[in-house]
């Protein structure tokens, strides 16, 4: 029998990746996902805003703005059959000065021209009324119902859980070293030795989008780090708004937002920094201060006594708008780079833009007969109720046992996640949020270290907060 | 579900858990105990290093030791303890229409989903450290940095070493603690960084954990960063000089590992859900003379009211609530409460009011180091007292009786308050 040869290789399990790969699982083909990282969903989708865009933000002569506003569209139909985190909690954009009417109208014209559902100006006491917490300052705004929130990791996850249903071979820890002709095919081969064949190759790798082009000889381009700093409030804040506040965008960000995020925190930034090394995921104090001030002036109420952690996001930056063609050097290869902001929202749409540029580069889209576009419902201890909680415990008592109080994950999510190939303490946190909570991992950290050794049989000095040499422990005493 | 009914339903078995617990037993009340972890003991269980007890039982003990001495009693006693097992609801019913006030404890265990009804709460969940996030230090986010409690638990109860060496960031006596247990297993410790002039933690362990290891500690110092892409690397640090920082002083501390000491919160989220009113000056909730709360019939004792220096002085406090949960379990109040509230330089006065007919022990945090100071309790322009103190500190609760001789004449003044100064 001879090797194996995949219809498709796709380099990157972001949120790109992931929807690519869920919507190739409805046809007759052989996929495979290959990821550098230790884990899916590692690199620039675990660490961004989680908004679905409301379809005022770019103009419509743009490839990225057509695909946010048919992405975006594409959400409710995605978490009805994934269940992940999804809210359709709508955007506010607030008008401080009356100065900001300009820009604003302008934003409003062009969601109009977009086709944005339901988009509309407010005065100063509809805002008020839409979002309480606003500044008194307040002098109007304007308002997409349609904008919602989503938790962009448990999206990759659930995207990528669904086609691995639906026959998507995955590999993690697969980090892209070489590619070759081999007859028709791809030869790629990862820097631990192992490699794949394939028909066709989709470049969705993020940052590194443009080392991978160039592996293959294809398009010269470089791919810039754009840094957002972020601050995260505990679940408790008295500073939570129901909607998405924007300030009046800039030029060059949509500047620095409060966004209440699905699973109940706050999420304030981002900030943008343009930087020299891709790899720079460090905070800085001047920034995280802006944050703070930035948001303020848009909800007063902000303390940072509801703190509970800091972290960046770095978006991939080519040009204004997303790279996504079929290469006009290497037939074959189709590129899917600089997919920043409104990347995650466009995402689903993406998947079909993609899959579509596959069949006009001679790809057969043999529908499958018996696609499984449905995911079973994980349960979550903190979503139950005693009731259902109870019943569960009664076939497994682990459902009983409360690992993170915080967010209140029980022991057989924790194990769930485990068995499911998160063994990264990251990995445990992106899956379940145990750690992720107002302890960050203070009380749980313990429990959690034990559960993976228990389950993977990894001493304590091998298990990593998020792969390579991340290693968590330094020994034993 | 499981259902139970108790007088006192008591969250947490920790040392206020076991020690109000033992006490309201004692008179007779219907008592459970509800524990998250597998036994009883709290954060008792992770301290073994010795200085526990001299108070309570004369004797100087560890942690575990101290620990026992409570729940060794617990097996004598009727009081129920559910181990395992986590809150996971609580409800406290205000008294309604021919109803009276009722408490619902909602917990979940590997056995099931168990609801408790009670007269009752004892809150007694403790406190939890404070983590990077809460004081925002800026930088990377790599493997290597733990709270200085977590750091603990894994070397003292998990035998496993966080890393070898070695930086600790705040000078919390969990951080000072574990600076020499970190020595003591063969981490090198370069440095303990504190943002304040003065150290945190108290003084005896600043001499016996750093100064008789030969770790330095420096004070006034700020983390302006965290550096190290996969592991920590080093942090970088430095002085403020008249209230600001001296940037170009700044240097840097290689290390593999970091440890935070930065401040304990009292843990608080149940009580708020269940209505309860907290203190911002503490994080605990507002007391009055009984320890009882905002909510009839929900008490407070031990870190999850304000944080305590000694445990000792915990189980003090959390006995004295077990009494004053058994009186209003029979009915029995305070005819009137003077209210107390923290004056210039202290940061707050625990419990917020006081029972003019009885002895009260009164509980206060100084926000300045002073020596030869004075404590003045005044009611307007009356000085009830003055309290002659060698040294106050932040970092040393300070405890005094007021009693009938104090506040006797107060009894009869309407709105009579109280103010504690530090003058």
């Amino acid at each position: 029998m001879g090797e194996r040869v995949f219809d498709v290789a796709i380099i990157g399990a972001g949120v790109s990746g992931a929807n690519i790969a869920r919507h190739l699982s409805s046809y007759e083909l052989d996929v495979i996902l290959l990821e550098g990282e230790e884990d899916i969903s590692f690199g620039v989708s675990k660490a961004n805003s989680g908004i679905v865009h409301g379809g005022f933000h770019h103009d419509g002569r743009y490839l990225k703005s057509r695909l946010e506003v048919r992405g975006a569209a594409m959400f409710d139909r995605l978490a009805d059959e994934l269940g992940f985190p999804f809210q359709r909690c709508g955007i506010i954009a607030v008008a401080l000065h009356p100065d900001d009417f300009g820009a604003l109208g302008q934003l409003y014209e062009r969601g109009r021209a977009n086709g944005a559902p339901g988009i509309e100006m407010c005065s100063r006491e509809r805002m008020l009324e839409l979002e309480p917490k606003l500044t008194p300052e307040t002098v109007g705004g304007l308002y997409a119902p349609c904008g919602g929130i989503v938790e962009p990791y448990r999206f990759v996850f659930s995207l990528v859980e669904s086609a691995i249903k639906n026959g998507l071979e995955l590999r993690t820890n697969w980090r892209l070293e070489s590619a070759s002709r081999e007859g028709a095919s791809w030869r790629l081969c990862a820097s631990t030795g192992s490699s794949v064949l394939a028909s066709r190759i989709v470049n969705a790798a993020g940052l590194r989008a443009d080392e991978v082009s160039q592996l293959f000889s294809a398009e010269d381009f470089t791919i810039k780090g754009r840094k957002g700093q972020y601050w995260l409030l505990d679940r408790l804040t008295r500073s939570k708004p129901s909607r998405v506040v924007f300030p009046v965008p800039s030029a060059i960000s949509k500047g620095v937002l409060v966004v209440p995020t699905v699973e109940g925190t706050v999420l304030l930034g981002p900030t943008a920094t343009e930087l020299d090394d891709k790899d720079d995921a460090a905070t800085t104090r001047d920034e995280l201060e802006y944050i703070l001030r930035s948001a303020r002036t848009l909800i007063p109420s902000i303390s940072e006594t509801d703190v509970i952690a800091t972290f960046s996001g770095t978006r991939p930056v080519l040009g204004e708008d997303f790279m996504i063609q079929r290469s006009g050097l290497v037939p074959g290869l189709v590129q899917v780079a600089g997919i920043q902001s409104p990347g995650l929202t466009a995402s689903p749409a993406i998947g079909e833009y993609v899959t579509g540029l596959l069949a006009q580069d001679g790809l057969d889209l043999v529908p499958k007969q018996d696609w499984r576009p449905l995911l079973d419902r994980a349960p979550h201890a903190r979503d139950l109720s005693f009731e259902e909680l109870d019943q569960l415990i009664e076939i497994n008592p682990a459902w009983g046992s409360i690992v993170c109080r915080c967010e209140r994950v029980s022991e057989a999510e924790i194990v769930n996640a485990i068995r499911s190939g998160h063994h990264t303490l990251d990995g445990i946190k992106f899956y379940t949020r145990a750690q992720m909570g107002r302890c960050q991992g203070g009380f749980c950290g313990a429990r959690i270290l034990q559960l993976i050794m228990r389950e993977t049989g990894l001493a304590a000095g091998e298990i990593t907060k998020r792969g390579g040499n991340t290693t968590v422990i330094g020994g034993v005493v | 579900m499981m259902y139970g009914t108790f007088d006192v339903v008591v969250l947490g078995g920790g040392a206020a858990g076991m020690a109000s617990a033992l006490e309201m037993d004692r008179r007779g009340w219907r008592v459970a105990i509800i524990e998250r972890e597998s036994r009883l003991g709290g954060i008792l269980l992770q301290c073994i290093h010795t200085g526990f007890g001299l108070i309570e039982f004369d004797e100087e003990l560890s942690g575990p030791e101290f620990a026992e001495r409570l729940s060794d009693r617990i097996p004598g006693s009727k009081i129920t303890v559910f181990v395992g097992s986590t809150v996971i609801g609580f409800e406290s019913m205000e008294e309604g229409k021919g109803k009276a006030a009722g408490q619902v404890v909602t917990f979940a265990s590997a056995k099931g989903v168990t609801r408790l009804e009670s007269r009752a709460v004892v809150l007694a969940m403790g406190c939890r450290e404070r983590n990077r996030g809460n004081v925002r230090i800026p930088g990377t986010r790599p493997a290597g940095i733990f709270t200085a409690g977590l750091a603990q638990r894994l070397v003292n109860i998990d035998g496993i070493m966080p890393g070898r060496e070695v930086v600790i960031i705040g000078s919390g006596d969990i951080g000072l603690v574990m600076a020499r247990r970190m020595a003591w297993s063969g981490a090198r410790v370069h440095a303990v960084v504190e943002i304040l002039p003065r150290p945190s933690g108290l003084p005896r362990n600043v001499v016996q954990c750093l100064n008789d290891f030969g770790i330095p500690l420096y004070l006034s110092h700020v983390t302006t960063a965290i550096k190290g892409k996969d592991r920590v690397r080093s942090i970088e640090v430095c002085p403020v000089e008249n209230g600001a920082l001296a940037i170009s002083k700044a240097f840097e501390l290689p290390c593999d590992t970091l440890l935070l000491s930065v401040g304990l919160v009292p843990e608080n989220e149940l009580s708020r859900d269940a209505g309860v009113q907290l203190n911002p000056a503490t994080g605990g909730p507002r007391v009055d003379s009984q320890m009882m709360s905002s909510k009839s019939g929900v008490f407070a004792c031990g870190n999850v009211l304000h944080v305590h220096d000694l445990v000792d002085n915990v189980v003090e406090e959390a006995r004295r609530t077990g009494a004053f949960v058994s009186f209003w379990l029979e009915g029995t109040r305070p005819s009137r409460e003077i209210k107390v509230k923290a004056g210039s330089k202290v940061r707050y006065v625990c419990p917020g009011s006081l029972d003019p007919a009885s002895n009260n022990q009164v509980s206060l945090r100084s926000l300045v180091v002073k020596d030869g100071a004075q404590l003045e309790i005044r009611a307007g322009e009356i000085v009830v007292k003055r309290i002659m103190k060698n040294h106050v500190r932040p970092s040393e609760m300070i405890t005094f009786n007021l009693g009938t001789t104090e506040l006797g004449a107060l009894a009869h003044i309407d709105d009579a308050t109280i103010e504690i100064s530090i003058p």
